[in-house]
């Protein structure tokens, strides 16, 4: 699958491995995820500076106003 | 197949807007830049039966009973016109709606879809320019957090003689828990929001029964409106009205083309399984209700899934089916939307947020997560709710799918292009071609036209109607030279008629 294929290989991980190798393994998972983590909530505040930008003014009364009749 | 949406529409610091004033203001402005040439042709009402019943009775025309009976809009006035890309476009009630020309593949109807965002965007332009007119806001989204809901209906045409029972069967448990992937997310629980909350679906909350043909009270989950705008001995047209409307390309291209595959198992009598949903409309509910996509639905057999994988079921089943009857002559189109779909449904499995390029309701509940941590809101913060509804907003500037988009932060499915190409041009492998091209090459003689005829005024002592009841011809392949050939409509209802 798409997204697993940035861990640097551990779905190809040899079956002879010694456990230290595993543990390693492991590890690095874990850093890596972490660190991915960190990136994307970096990315998620700058998506939100933007949005802060273009969302309407006065939150509350704009959506008190978005009153719709019915459809369909 | 199509779809039809209905665009949200208001008027900021004008709360008591005239609705219908307003949405009738927005598709006249449209008509009017596009129809310099001259054509304001009528729809035509003729065929429209949308009282009829697919379970083979009809009921009394009544707007008490349905107040979506044509006759009334028309009497009203409202706006109604037909575009070059062989789309309708009209004031439903009080809102805009863009109906997309008939195509043959999921892929033309995100284009289709997505150029009717871009109509809706460029309506509301123009309207700013009409004198003394305030700025119309309109939103690709299904309800107003207050109690009403608006529709994106798909539609697909059927073989009349699939048996309706079997539709039903297959279909519910479908769309019980298709929204996992076409959801289009929403801030707050039950129809008015009572609660405070996100849960996965704008629609869900708004359906109480599982089969009718209502389509504004007392929601099913199968509507039976049987118009099949087509020989109705030989198509029935699956009127589906369960679905959000999505913003994101994927979830639309996801959406029809899971659901076309599920029906032509059912119409080839595939299905050996039965995944009947006990208590289905709870279960929508539910469903939507838990983001985490843990809930457990119960199945009349007694086994409990998520709804995550009842959708694993429905892909083996048409995984399995594909192989079997197409082996690797399979089209790019349908073996696409399969990997797609198991990839999807693979990912929300093991981390949801891992779809937030291609999903809506991922990709919206990411924004309001981001919210809450940083600023520590609430689920009942006006922020979040106006984050909900600005996500929708047409306007590539203020809408903030739009902005995602610009950041490179969804993955798309079609080009600009081609979607500036498709406000204006109709596909060319359905009837919409020879209705779009008729309209683009003759505004002036085209009196009016529907879905299954095109009417003509060539001064002669009556008017000339062309019925195109087969949805399949008036492709270019069929009438594109016949066309080039006509300088004159005189010219092409002559030739048409052997003259």
């Amino acid at each position: 699958m798409a997204t697993r294929d940035s861990g640097g290989g551990q779905q190809h991980t040899n079956r002879r491995a010694d456990e230290a190798d595993e543990v390693t393994t492991e590890e690095s998972e874990a850093s890596d995820l972490k660190e991915r983590h960190e990136k994307l909530s970096e990315d998620v505040d700058s998506l939100l500076d933007e949005i802060d930008d273009v969302l309407e003014e006065n939150a509350e009364e704009f959506v008190k106003g978005y009153v719709q009749k019915g459809g369909e | 197949m199509g779809i039809e949406t209905e665009y949200g529409v208001s008027v900021p610091g004008q709360p008591n807007t005239n609705q219908m004033l307003a949405s009738s203001l927005v598709v006249n402005s449209y008509a009017n830049r596009t129809s310099s040439s001259g054509s304001r042709a009528r729809w035509d009402f003729e065929e429209e039966s949308p009282l009829r019943d697919a379970r083979g009775f009809e009921l009394p025309r009544e707007p008490a009973v349905d107040p979506s009976a044509p006759a009334n809009e028309d009497d009203l006035g409202l706006a109604n016109v037909i575009l070059t890309n062989g789309a309708r476009l009209y004031v439903d009630h009080a809102h805009p709606e863009f109906s997309s020309p008939e195509v043959t593949n999921p892929r033309d109807v995100v284009l289709w879809d997505k150029a009717g965002e871009r109509v809706m965007a460029e309506a509301a332009r123009r309207a700013l320019t009409v004198p003394g007119a305030k700025p119309v806001n309109l939103y690709k989204n299904n309800t107003d957090n207050k109690g009403v809901s608006y529709g994106c209906h798909e539609n697909y045409l059927m073989a009349r003689s699939t048996p309706f029972g079997e539709i039903v069967r297959h279909l519910t448990p479908f769309f019980v828990s298709r929204q996992v992937i076409c959801g289009a997310g929403r801030v707050g629980l039950g129809v008015d929001s009572r609660e405070a909350g996100f849960q996965i679906s704008q629609r869900a909350d708004f359906f109480e029964v599982e089969v009718g043909l209502e389509t504004t009270l007392k929601r099913p989950i199968i509507n039976t409106r049987d118009e099949p705008h087509a020989d109705p001995e030989k198509y029935r047209r699956l009127h589906v009205i369960i679905g959000d409307a999505n913003m994101s390309e994927v979830a639309t291209y996801l959406k029809v083309g899971t659901t076309s595959l599920v029906l032509a198992m059912i119409e080839d009598g595939w299905f050996s399984v039965d995944l009947s949903v006990d208590g289905p409309v709870a279960a929508l509910r539910a469903v939507s209700h838990d983001p985490s996509l843990k809930h457990l639905v119960t199945l009349r057999d007694g086994r409990k899934m998520t709804g995550v994988q009842l959708q694993m079921e429905y892909f083996e089943q048409a995984r399995k089916y594909v192989e079997n009857r197409f082996g690797s002559d399979v089209d790019p189109q349908t073996a696409d939307i399969l990997s797609r779909w198991e990839s999807v449904l693979g990912r929300l499995e093991v981390d949801p947020m891992s779809c937030a390029r291609e999903l809506d309701w991922v990709a919206k509940l990411s924004i309001l997560e981001g919210y809450r941590s940083r600023d520590s809101l609430n689920w009942d913060s006006p922020r979040l709710e106006l984050v909900d509804l600005q996500y929708h907003d047409v306007r590539p500037e203020k809408g903030l799918y739009n902005r995602l988009v610009e950041r490179g932060r969804f993955d798309l499915v079609v080009s600009e292009d081609e979607v500036t190409r498709a406000m204006t041009e109709p596909p060319e492998d359905t009837r919409a071609f020879f209705r779009g091209r008729c309209l683009a090459r003759y505004p002036q003689q085209v009196a009016a036209a529907s879905w299954d005829s095109v009417i003509f005024d060539i001064g002669r002592d009556s008017l000339q109607r062309v019925p195109t009841l087969e949805p399949l011809r008036g492709t270019r392949a069929h009438v594109g030279e016949l066309l080039d050939r006509c300088a004159t409509a005189a010219d092409l209802v002559d030739a048409l008629a052997g003259r």
